[in-house]
């Protein structure tokens, strides 16, 4: 295809975005969108199934039988999240093996808030409050974006992700309404998690380097600053309603803007945590890395078995 | 308590479901695919829902005040009625398969017979648990095919598995005080009279998978009287810490 042919077809897929109409697997698109796909739709398949791990870990202590039922449930919902996220992935031509094999090698990023441990069972009110509450915010513009198959996953995975999210509150209220003891555990889960939920919005505009091409694909529809203030707005009134005290003593109303003002992030510590450096990447890592050489035996055996199937189908037909 | 032999009987039947939900409940987010994941997760979601539909009427019949949690998570390790079987440990996969299957065969079995209770109650516990325990044991069934009748390897692993649970198959048939009770007032199911069906089925299917039928004379039994392996000790720590850590609150 000659560059001019190229530029035609470019403009033509650009002017189809700029429609709103919905890019799918087999229409024509530049590399550069194909490419930019495959990372971000695979990096948020590796969040939910490496954020399966933080939260398995309460699913054997859960405190009531109620709660270990509503944990396995949202435990579950996040692998399906991973299966529906890797299949509109696959769409673009990449198999889920090598989507893994970027996981295991650390090539592949997911997450950083997953590397935190969880410690107490207050973090599973905190993350599904907070952790569900800032991805809500996060990937409610994408049930819009320009590709299908990831929109159309979309629109399925926010519906699970808000039920969490109501789900977490309802798990912190209980313990604010408690004893003081559950009231303390609430309130250590908020001041664990309530900073890197903030970091969890992305680096701030000036350091964000996917923004603006990601606004024209309409992967993004507001930039990272603006998704965490409006996490912020969101959540403090809900926090206040806990009787909990968000741990910014810099977090002021602003009444010209109606907005929070808040502290300044420690952006080093998200760095550290994005380069590896975190409490659990090493564990989370290697528990994934251990979850599939430890099955590659059931695989190889699944594998052999439909083979033999086919083969006696095909002796049968003969 | 007046109904103590309905109440035993109902936790012996629930404590088995809440130990296995238990034990896959381990194994979230560890398993060798996404979509054994999703699986195995959903069978102990369905594990854990019939364990309280069982529990909340045991703890309606105690008359003592009790939630379907003071039983699930308030009891000494002797007062739980579980098989051994359902308490082994998630070795591998074909362990964790095997454990299933042959307990979801004796499951079905059993609910089969008791969606016919004079006990409206668990007549309509069963009922609703027989479409899952359906799907369970296919489940597991196929996965006994595939790795069986697989690679070498998952042949060894999985006969492996079988030769190590079949001991604890035989105690599935043996009647508790309480059953034998139950039986004679129309409200319970003679286990024992299970015995012939669920031989021949996992037999059926073990050969159908290329394994081969432990011969053995000697089968493990204990746990329904409450006296457990060595992993129960460990199993009940976790499940119980947060209740015995912070005692008479609520979640």
């Amino acid at each position: 295809m000659s560059n001019e042919q190229i530029k035609n077809l470019e403009e033509i897929f650009e002017a189809r975005i700029a429609r709103d109409e919905k890019i799918e697997a087999k229409d024509w698109m530049p590399e550069k969108y194909r490419k930019t796909h495959i990372r971000q739709i695979s990096q948020h398949a590796h969040s939910e199934i490496v954020g399966m791990l933080p939260e398995g870990n309460w699913i054997s202590r859960a405190p009531s039988l109620r709660r270990k039922a509503a944990l396995l449930a949202k435990v579950q919902d996040e692998a399906g999240h991973g299966l529906y996220l890797y299949s509109a992935c696959e769409t673009l031509g990449v198999s889920r093996e090598e989507l893994y094999q970027q996981l295991h090698s650390g090539k592949a990023k997911y997450s950083s808030i997953f590397n935190y441990p969880t410690l107490t069972w207050a973090d599973m009110g905190a993350i599904g409050w907070l952790v569900d509450g800032a991805a809500i915010i996060n990937q409610v513009p994408l049930c819009n974006t320009s590709f299908g198959p990831y929109a159309r996953a979309m629109v399925r995975v926010c519906k699970e992700e808000s039920f969490h999210q109501r789900q977490g509150f309802e798990i912190m209220l209980k313990l604010c309404n408690g004893s003081k003891e559950q009231k303390d555990m609430a309130q250590d889960a908020l001041n664990r998690w309530w900073w890197p939920s903030l970091m969890m919005l992305g680096p701030t505009d000036a350091e964000s380097v996917h923004t603006e091409q990601s606004m024209k694909w309409k992967l993004k529809r507001k930039s990272n600053d603006d998704l965490r203030q409006q996490f912020i707005d969101q959540t403090v009134p809900q926090a206040d309603l806990l009787g909990l005290t968000i741990p910014d003593p810099d977090l002021k109303l602003n009444k010209q803007t109606g907005s929070y003002d808040f502290g300044a992030i420690d952006w080093d510590e998200f760095w550290q945590v994005v380069k590896g450096h975190g409490p659990c990447n090493k564990e989370r890592i290697r528990a994934r890395v251990a979850a599939w050489d430890n099955g590659a035996w059931v695989r190889d055996a699944a594998m052999a078995h439909a083979a033999k199937k086919d083969e006696q189908k095909i002796k049968i037909a003969i | 308590m007046e109904n103590q032999h309905l109440y035993n009987y109902i936790l012996g039947i629930a404590d088995n479901s809440l130990i296995l939900g238990q034990r896959l409940g381990e194994l979230c987010g560890h398993g060798p695919s996404l979509e054994t994941d999703i699986a195995g997760t959903n069978i102990s979601l369905d594990l854990i829902g019939q364990t309280r539909s069982f529990y909340q009427y045991a703890a309606k019949i105690s008359g003592e005040n009790k939630t379907e949690d003071d039983i699930a998570f308030l009891r000494l390790e002797r007062g739980y009625k579980n098989v051994l079987l359902v308490e082994q440990p998630n070795t591998h996969f074909g362990y964790v398969m095997g454990r299933q299957y042959l307990f979801d065969v004796f499951h079905l079995l059993l609910l089969n017979e008791l969606q016919f209770s004079k006990d409206q109650t668990l007549a309509a516990i069963a009922k609703k648990g027989i479409k899952e325990v359906s799907y369970h044991k296919r489940f597991s069934g196929d996965w006994i095919k595939r790795l069986g009748d697989g690679t070498q390897e998952s042949t060894t692993k999985m006969q492996e598995a079988i030769d190590d649970l079949w001991p604890y198959t035989d105690e599935l048939f043996d009647m508790t005080e309480a059953d034998t009770a139950m039986v004679q007032e129309g409200i319970g199911v003679d286990v024992s009279k299970l015995k012939e069906s669920y031989y021949k089925e996992v037999t059926t299917l073990l050969t159908q998978a290329t394994l081969k039928i432990p011969q053995i004379d000697y089968f493990s039994r204990g746990g329904k009287n409450g006296v457990h392996s060595e992993h129960m000790g460990y199993l009940l720590a976790d499940l119980q810490y947060m209740q015995r850590t912070y005692p008479n609150m609520q979640w």
